[in-house]
């Protein structure tokens, strides 16, 4: 998937991914993709709801091993 | 915006590990869009100093905590020390020695220090507001405390708590 700028979330833990997920996309125009890598298990849910509530879009959220990959589509 | 949710905290504690609640609800309201506020009351106030070195744990009366430590091979990490309420008593600086484990442990799992999250909710803009009562029933002073924080009282803290959509005694 393309995306416009990267994110590495990895031992990061609750709640720091979604501060500095928060934090990454002020940076980015509407529209704009953001990938976020990170290794909380928590994240999963997390990022969802946080799609939920900021309006944001989670294209896909997907687990491989120990590893978490998001795309956020900003508002 | 008008339809912007409202969170409201009311910290009271001053431990490390009360620190985290406050600072973690907080930072992540305002990420999730929320105007948020916390006041500060009674021993929360230490969360707000400028020299955040005073918050420490203790494992003393507080059966919930594991003790393990964070170092060295994973039998030896899986232990949990169960000490007895009295021997931790009379041990001299036993809450600094815990208090030093559980920052190793906070370091170690990638969590954020109180500080950091701190600073997290500064930058969002999360508000701070000291209880000035405590502020003076503890001999504290304007100038122990980080800026940007307001001084208010109960009245102050329902003006907002009044219109959230959360409220929180922490």
């Amino acid at each position: 998937m393309n995306f416009d700028k990267e994110l590495d979330a990895r031992g990061l833990n609750c709640p720091l991914p979604i501060l500095r997920t928060k934090k990454t996309l002020n940076d980015l125009t509407s529209g704009q993709v953001l990938k976020v890598i990170a290794t909380d298990p928590g994240s999963v849910k997390d990022f969802a709801a946080f799609a939920k509530q900021t309006g944001n879009e989670l294209l896909s959220s997907a687990e491989a091993g120990s590893e978490y990959t998001f795309f956020i589509k900003k508002k | 915006m008008d339809d912007q949710k409202k969170l409201a905290i009311i910290a009271t504690k001053g431990t490390l590990d009360w620190a985290y609640p406050p600072f973690i609800l907080a930072s992540t309201a305002a990420a999730l869009g929320y105007e948020t506020q916390i006041f500060f009351t009674f021993y929360g106030l230490q969360m707000l100093r400028k020299d955040l070195s005073g918050l420490k744990v203790s494992p003393l009366g507080n059966p919930g905590m594991p003790m393990k430590m964070p170092f060295g091979p994973k039998w030896f990490k899986d232990i949990n020390w169960n000490i007895p309420n009295a021997v931790q008593s009379i041990v001299p600086f036993y809450e600094n020695v815990a208090t030093s484990l559980m920052k190793m442990t906070i370091a170690n799992n990638g969590v954020a220090t109180i500080p950091e999250l701190r600073e997290l909710c500064q930058e969002a803009e999360v508000k701070f507001i000291a209880c000035q009562m405590t502020v003076e029933l503890f001999g504290f002073e304007h100038n122990d405390f980080i800026d940007g924080v307001e001084y208010g009282g109960a009245a102050t803290f329902f003006e907002f708590a009044g219109e959230s959509d959360i409220c929180l005694f922490i």
